[in-house]
């Protein structure tokens, strides 16, 4: 059974009586990412869903104040009826986890969720101004606000963000929007292998052209996107957005520079929509599967280093977004958690992170980077200040908390 | 002058062990490290807010980041408070120390440690300036965003401390935005790393939580920062409008009409004045409000941009459109605004107010702001960012006058909480410091004061980190 509090008191309410009796609760949304993390104690499931709907929507000021439980569509249709959107392009985890239901806007949040534009525009967490949440002792809190300047004491609104339900419960959201770019247009260079595509996104990124997505899909997985339509070879993509007379002397000005890495060639507004959308949500890996599949952080640089030096030991594939430094890798088999993230110190850090994997594998595999002792122990202290009785899905992100 | 704000009473236990804390302080510094002698302590009583000052039990310059670690061990064990300085441009009196204080300089780890255009990023030590990154990596083609005023001096141990933003963080956002990774050190000389080259946190996002902290949770010792490749071309565009609530609204329909300028400040009439005395910017005399706006890009899209936003404030009856015309022209117009505190500060004491408001609130905000210091009998000069709704109301008044003083404080606060009250904030990016410490429970409630202060007494828990700061003085938990 779910628990589904129509009201911050009700919400307030089940977590004072979770609390004093000992029960644990597992905050959640959709429930579209279900699966995910570290198994739990066993929690009940407590969901946002039954506070929804949009509270304060400014488009002139480029502001909204959100329910925690709202759709995550009713959000995008609204912020669309205003040509704004959310610029870290949230992705959708349906198709790579195989769960059903919506999305809400909470979850976003407290997952951190953010798409290919996130190297440059920011992680959800850069676009929320506020919140409210009920910690876990039941009391209200409100965090930040609505405005986009604020130092006004310690920034709770972070630590919020992409804690996965594990400090709080979300119950309201205020974020910043942006216009919708009024034209977006792709530059491909074709037939580069990873450390190739790796130089070419580098050198793209140091131009004046203001590139908003950078992603390189090698053989294995380019047929998956736009339905077969990119041309021949490995695919290197680079995405321009803005009024389109600029787009357009942009697009030129990087085809060109590109072409001295190899064949360059353009997909017009539509298509291009549709190829970010699939590289956001992880097409080629909305496979069906359990296999295991990581989402990897690390520098741009040393993307594809990690992806050579693992293919040496393990059967993965993989494609890059970000400039190389988003790694989505599924492995063949073992998850070779250990060697994977052997390889991210050697390499300089960052963080791996198991999205999925099946039953019994992902019982005995941290699906967060196991932190070091001085931070692990710190997020544990931070945990016990927002949540003492370690009611909310104790666990889920590791060890204590 | 008066002092309204109060300090935490000194911890008689340290003062009384001054000389052996000194002694042992020499042990773990070099020489050249450790400053103690009355009259060396006089430079670091104070920070940009002018108006409090306590000289501290000695001050503290490390090289390494080891050599702060020793200092922080030994202060954590004998129960040392200990104040984080980076150049001291604080304007809310961050880094003001107290008696019983040993100030922690960073104005020793001021080297740029490695710049990496692959990934687009700067690793420096805490004390190197602000502007001396963009200065390191510009002729490369890059440049750090984030572009306080203080810019020249302030530092970017600071600017994390305070969250710090600048002109044109309307498009770029501010330091949390352009913040990879630090290295700092535990309140009990732990060495933590959070962050680095790769987005996101692993687990909580404490790199996000420590950013703005204003050195209660750490002290930063280097910084990973993000780089962003210069834009093609720059231009600062001045509007004239007859009134500030003219020029206030353009800011909203601007906004509003889905372009981003990559700044949009605003200069009321006293402001102008102050500031082309000082700068011979050529900003017009003869209106009551100023815009600069500043669009980027490729000359076609600039004026493309242009052309939208004059069409917008010709809707809104600007007088006067002047678009710089050369780099010179356009750097002038930067200089004009960004020694606007400076150049004020030659012709009287000011205290520099820092408060948000949602931009639908802008004119309403400047109208009651004067409302107040007229009530009060003083002048205000408003310069501030427009596009973000940072106000920074300048009340000037005169500091030897006792009286005066008291006054602007008084009106400083009235604006603060007409922020606030405005669905704003205290503070955009200037931080809480002591100035607006006692005005924290008009923008939070008791539960919501109750869970920072916890959060922050998970790493210091004996409030020895810049204990003054941020949080009213009463109420706290006891330890």
């Amino acid at each position: 059974m779910t628990l589904i509090p129509t009201s911050e008191v009700d919400a307030a309410y089940i977590i004072r009586t979770a609390a004093s009796g000992g029960k644990k609760l597992a905050p959640c949304g959709g429930s579209t990412r279900a699966g995910f993390g570290n198994s739990t104690e066993p929690a009940e499931k407590m969901s946002s869903r039954g506070l929804s709907g949009i509270v304060d929507y400014e488009p002139a000021e480029m502001v909204m104040t959100v329910k925690a439980g709202t759709p995550l569509l009713e959000v995008e249709a609204a912020l669309a009826a205003n040509r704004q959107m959310m610029s870290f392009e949230p992705m959708d985890h349906r198709g790579i986890m195989g769960t059903t239901g919506e999305p809400t806007i909470g979850g976003v949040f407290a997952g951190n969720i953010s798409g290919p534009r996130r190297f440059v525009g920011g992680a959800a967490r850069d676009s929320l101004l506020g919140i409210r949440f009920v910690n876990g002792k039941g009391e209200l809190i409100r965090a930040g606000g609505r405005v986009m300047k604020n130092v006004t004491g310690l920034d709770l609104v972070k630590l919020l963000a992409g804690s996965h339900g594990t400090l709080g419960f979300l119950t309201e959201v205020t974020f910043r929007v942006l216009p919708m770019p009024q034209t977006v247009e792709t530059v491909v260079i074709s037939g580069l292998d990873d450390a190739e595509a790796a130089r070419a996104m580098a050198a793209a990124m140091a131009l004046p052209v203001e590139v908003s997505g950078a992603a390189h899909l090698p053989a294995s997985v380019k047929g998956r996107f736009i339905g077969g339509g990119l041309p021949e070879g490995e695919a290197t993509v680079l995405r321009l957005e803005g009024l389109s007379a600029s787009v357009a002397v942009r697009a030129d000005k990087l085809a060109d520079a590109m072409a001295a890495f190899g064949p360059v060639s353009r997909i017009a507004m539509d298509e291009s929509q549709a190829l970010w959308r699939e590289i956001r949500d992880v097409h080629p890996y909305a496979d069906g599967t359990r296999k295991p599949l990581w989402r990897v952080s690390v520098a741009p640089s040393v993307g594809h280093q990690l992806v050579a030096a693992l293919r040496l030991e393990a059967g993965i594939d993989a494609f890059y977004d970000w400039q190389g430094g988003l790694v989505w890798m599924r492995m063949e088999a073992d998850p070779e958690a250990e060697l994977l993230r052997r390889y991210i110190k050697a390499l300089g850090g960052g963080h791996a992170t198991l999205m999925r994997a099946p039953d019994a594998v992902q019982a005995s595999t941290p699906a967060f980077e196991p932190q070091p002792d001085a931070v692990a122990l710190l997020s544990v202290r931070v945990k016990q200040a927002l949540d003492p009785a370690g009611i909310f899905s104790p666990g889920k992100m590791g060890g204590n908390f | 002058m008066s002092e309204t704000i109060q300090f935490l009473p000194p911890r008689q236990a340290v003062l009384s062990r001054r000389t052996a804390i000194i002694a042992d302080l020499a042990d773990l510094l070099p020489p050249d490290c450790l400053v103690h002698e009355p009259r060396e302590l006089v430079p670091f009583e104070t920070d940009a807010f002018v108006a409090y000052r306590r000289v501290p039990l000695a001050v503290v310059l490390p090289r390494t980041t080891a050599e702060v670690a020793a200092v922080m061990k030994y202060c954590h064990r004998y129960g040392v408070p200990v104040v984080p300085r980076g150049a001291g441009t604080s304007l809310s009196g961050g880094a003001i120390p107290q008696e019983d204080a040993v100030v922690l300089g960073l104005s020793k780890m001021s080297r740029i440690l490695e710049v990496d255009y692959a990934n687009r990023t700067a690793t420096v030590q805490a004390g190197v300036t602000n502007l001396s990154i963009s200065e390191t990596v510009g002729a490369d083609g890059f440049f750090y965003a984030p572009d306080p005023s203080s810019q020249l001096a302030c530092t970017i141990g600071g600017n994390i401390g305070m969250n710090s933003g600048g002109a044109h963080c309307l498009k770029y956002g501010v330091t949390t935005n352009n913040l990879l990774g630090v290295k700092m050190v535990l309140v009990d000389g732990t060495v933590i790393e959070l962050g680095g080259k790769h987005l996101d946190a692993a687990g909580y996002d404490l790199l996000g939580l420590v950013c703005g902290s204003e050195g209660q949770l750490g002290i930063v010792t280097e910084a990973t920062v993000r780089l962003i490749a210069k834009p093609e071309g720059a231009r600062p565009v001045l509007f004239g409008f007859d009134t500030s609530e003219e020029a206030g609204s353009c800011v909203a329909d601007v906004i509003g009409s889905g372009i981003i300028p990559v700044a949009i400040e605003f200069m009321d009439k006293p402001a102008i004045e102050i500031c082309e005395a000082f700068a011979h910017a050529g900003y017009p005399l003869d209106v009551g409000a100023l815009l600069i706006v500043e669009v980027e890009g490729s000359e076609a899209e600039m004026d493309a941009m242009l052309k939208e936003i004059v069409e917008i404030a010709g809707r809104h009856g600007v007088k006067t459109v002047r678009e710089s015309q050369s780099a010179m022209e356009a750097a002038l117009i930067w200089k004009g605004r960004k020694s606007a505190f400076g150049a004020t500060g030659r012709i009287a004491d000011y205290i520099c107010m820092d408060g948000t408001v949602p931009l639908g609130k802008l004119s309403y905000v400047l109208k009651k702001t004067s409302e107040i210091t007229d009530s009060f009998g003083l002048r205000v000069a408003n310069v501030f960012h427009a596009g973000d709704g940072n106000m920074h109301p300048l009340i000037l008044f005169n500091a030897n006058d006792p009286e005066d003083a008291a006054k602007a404080e008084a009106a400083g606060n009235e604006i603060l909480k007409l922020c606030v009250d405005a669905g704003g904030c205290l503070t955009g990016e200037h931080g809480v410091g002591i100035e607006k410490r006692d005005l924290m429970r008009h923008q939070y409630s008791e539960a919501d004061l109750a869970q920072q202060m916890a959060v922050r007494a998970a790493f210091d828990e004996g409030w020895i980190l810049n204990p003054s700061k941020v949080f009213p003085l009463e109420g706290r938990p006891t330890t």
